[in-house]
């Protein structure tokens, strides 16, 4: 059993033509991964990398039974894209694509949920699970298989911290990038009981940045109901504050959403949280030693 | 994000039929003046600093005006003064009203609901932030049907509006969930939402557009808060500046790791100034504008910290080896690079034979920088 892909995973790229399509379908592959198709309306009949591409997802899924979608689509085409994935029957969607409205993501978020599909992302590096398969750009160097969990909402950061595990000597079982923006497919919320399920993962490691509340919403859902122990680190403790305008923020926040609330929360719940985020892979290392030698 | 002053938000208001004072913007004591004698502004009339900050009844930003030489010296006043960091340069001039009540209402976004909400209090005005959660009542606005004739109907419930002022606020409402939808807004709040008479006015408008709608809305593109001429060079080379009082410098890819990489700075005792985000890119040709770009800045050292993912190390290196030449000598100044990922080993040979200080670890290299940052003083 796995977090979302294994290797049954079966890929479709949407936007394979173009330069990010063409270059993260080989590193795909370069992990393991069986890309099998690709979409770029207009292309259909060429190929790319000697994957098969085709007009529609709908075309591309009942030629090649895929049954996942890696979004490349600039953002004013990626809310249709995402559309037609979800009407072609895809039950996982992974959007890189960057600046998407939050107006297109709401209609896509709500739609998708409504017919059953998982969107991770908008303006994320996807999800990868060592040894099984990745969908989406994390490099393909940061990976070893291994057993810690890892959710984040940043992209580089996210690189750098599981690159720390693996200098651990150490290993991941999936690694999710969440993405930052307002809103998201999968939250930490949404992914925590997925690592909650999976006898793969020992130990979670949450990655989490200033601003909104999903963070402290993460506590909540550890407190309650997730028993892994949980390794956090919050960036941005010494960024300025934003300059905000209105009231309807501060009204809906009600004071969380700084480092500081966010830390104290997942303190609360039982996490270590990590001050800096190289200590966040010497914490893990320490808490997996600990586990060994019980 | 676009922020709209107070009188562009207004113009969109009437677009979509919500009830707003008559008044107008001006940028000048003499078409203040003009406006009031010629009756285009009725008098007596108040006069508001178009600013994008809050508190402006406070802070004197607003004013009273009953004749065309009062409305005149009232301008005089506002123009050109500045409040909380912002110099104003246009007034808005409005019609006085006799408020009866004062209510709030705003559409914006819940992160956690992935939902916009509907937001209203009977207890609008200056202190709204200060009203308990049990005053403000909340409604998440489902995308597929919009905004529904029983969610109104609630809201004037809330609000205490009967008979036709409880239709007025439904037409309200209609126009504002619009406006929120259709303008790709991030938030349309009202506050006051002013009872005069029978009638309801929008006595303030607070919009905000959201910058990634920018390709459906080239009509904000004009609309640009205050910049300085480094802060639109990165802009149009689509990379995040932003300036701080210190006097380390920052180039890093992603905003979680240039977030992460001011914390480790700051453990260290050291001050960041300009830093510049690449976003999640690694393209060395980008690497080279924002290193270009920050020797603009004169900072006392820069740290560089790139996670290399999809281009090489060895070509980022090598990039930036190129770049360093074509810094002027005067500009030149301490640099500590850091750059992880495929092909490490290869950039960091490069760096070193070029003379630049690479360090792998993050704890080691921002003690390094903030040692040269030190030195330089």
């Amino acid at each position: 059993m796995t977090v979302l892909v294994d290797t049954s995973t079966r890929v479709v790229v949407q936007g394979i033509t173009g330069h990010q399509g063409m270059v993260h379908t080989q590193g795909m592959r370069e992990f393991g991964t069986q890309v099998v198709a690709g979409v770029t309306p207009g292309k259909g009949g060429t190929s790319v990398e000697g994957v098969p591409v085709f007009d529609s997802v709908r075309e591309a899924v009942s030629a090649t039974g895929a049954n996942a979608s890696c979004v490349f689509v600039p953002a004013p085409f990626a809310k249709d894209a995402l559309l037609e994935a979800v009407d072609a029957g895809l039950k996982l969607c992974v959007l890189v694509t960057e600046h998407i409205p939050f107006h297109d993501m709401l209609v896509m978020y709500h739609y998708a949920r409504s017919q059953g599909t998982r969107i991770i992302g908008p303006n994320c590096p996807g999800i990868a699970s060592p040894g099984r398969a990745k969908v989406g750009i994390i490099p393909n160097v940061v990976f070893r298989p291994g057993r810690v969990g890892v959710i984040s909402r940043s992209g580089t950061l996210t690189y750098e911290i599981v690159n720390g595990i693996k200098e651990q000597g150490l290993g991941q079982s999936t690694c999710i990038g969440l993405g930052g923006d307002p809103i998201v497919g999968t939250s930490f919320v949404d992914a925590l009981p997925l690592f909650e399920a999976d006898p793969d993962t020992d130990l979670m490691v949450l990655v989490g940045e200033i601003g909104g509340t999903a963070e402290e919403d993460a506590a909540e859902l550890i407190r309650k109901s997730f028993s892994k122990p949980v390794v956090a680190y919050i960036a941005g403790r010494s960024a300025p504050p934003g300059k905000r305008m209105g009231h309807a923020g501060a009204i809906i926040s009600r004071g969380r959403g700084t480092a500081a609330s966010k830390v104290e929360a997942l303190e609360r719940a039982g996490a270590r949280v990590a001050r800096l985020p190289y200590e966040v892979s010497e914490i893990v290392a320490e808490l997996a030693r600990g586990a060994s030698r019980r | 994000m676009v922020k709209l002053t107070e009188g562009r938000g207004k113009e969109l208001f009437r677009k979509y039929g919500i009830p707003v004072p008559n008044g107008l913007t001006v940028s000048s004591p003499e078409d203040a003046e003009q406006a009031v004698r010629t009756g285009k502004v009725p008098s007596p009339c108040v006069v508001k600093a178009q600013v994008l900050s809050g508190g402006r009844g406070k802070g004197g930003a607003v004013r009273f005006a009953s004749t065309p030489e009062e409305a005149r010296a009232a301008a005089a006043a506002i123009l050109g003064s500045v409040f909380q960091g912002e110099t104003v340069r246009e007034v808005l001039l409005e019609e006085k009203v006799s408020i009866a009540r004062e209510l709030y209402v705003s559409f914006a976004l819940d992160r956690s609901l992935r939902l916009p909400v509907l937001m209203a209090s009977a207890r609008g005005g200056v202190e709204i932030e200060s009203v308990g959660d049990v005053e403000i009542d909340r409604q998440p606005i489902e995308p597929f049907p919009g905004l529904a004739a029983y969610e109104r109907r609630r809201a004037a419930v809330v609000l205490g509006l009967r008979g036709p002022l409880a239709a007025e606020l439904d037409r309200f409402l209609v126009g504002l969930y619009r406006l929120f939808d259709r303008e790709d807004a991030e938030l349309a709040e009202v506050n006051p939402l002013a009872v005069v008479g029978d009638r309801l006015l929008a006595l303030d408008a607070k919009v905000t557009i959201e910058d990634d709608a920018a390709f459906r809305h080239p009509e904000y593109a004009s609309i640009r808060d205050d910049r300085t001429p480094l802060e639109e060079l990165a802009r149009e080379k689509d990379i995040a500046f932003v300036q701080l009082d210190g006097d380390i410098g920052v180039i890093a890819n992603g905003a979680g790791l240039t977030m992460a990489t001011l914390d480790v700075l700051k453990e260290f005792g050291g001050a960041p100034g300009v830093f510049l985000d690449l976003g999640g890119t690694d393209d060395p040709k980008k690497v080279t504008e924002a290193f270009l770009l920050m020797a603009k800045a004169k900072p006392r050292a820069v740290f560089l910290n790139i996670f290399g993912g999809v281009t090489r190390c060895d070509t980022v290196a090598s990039g930036l080896v190129t770049a360093l030449g074509s810094v002027p000598p005067a500009e030149r100044f301490p640099l500590v690079a850091r750059i992880r990922g495929h092909n490490e080993a290869e950039g960091i040979a490069i760096l070193r034979a070029a003379g630049v200080t690479s360090v792998p670890d993050l704890r080691a290299s921002a003690q390094a920088v903030v040692a040269a940052a030190k030195e330089a003083r």
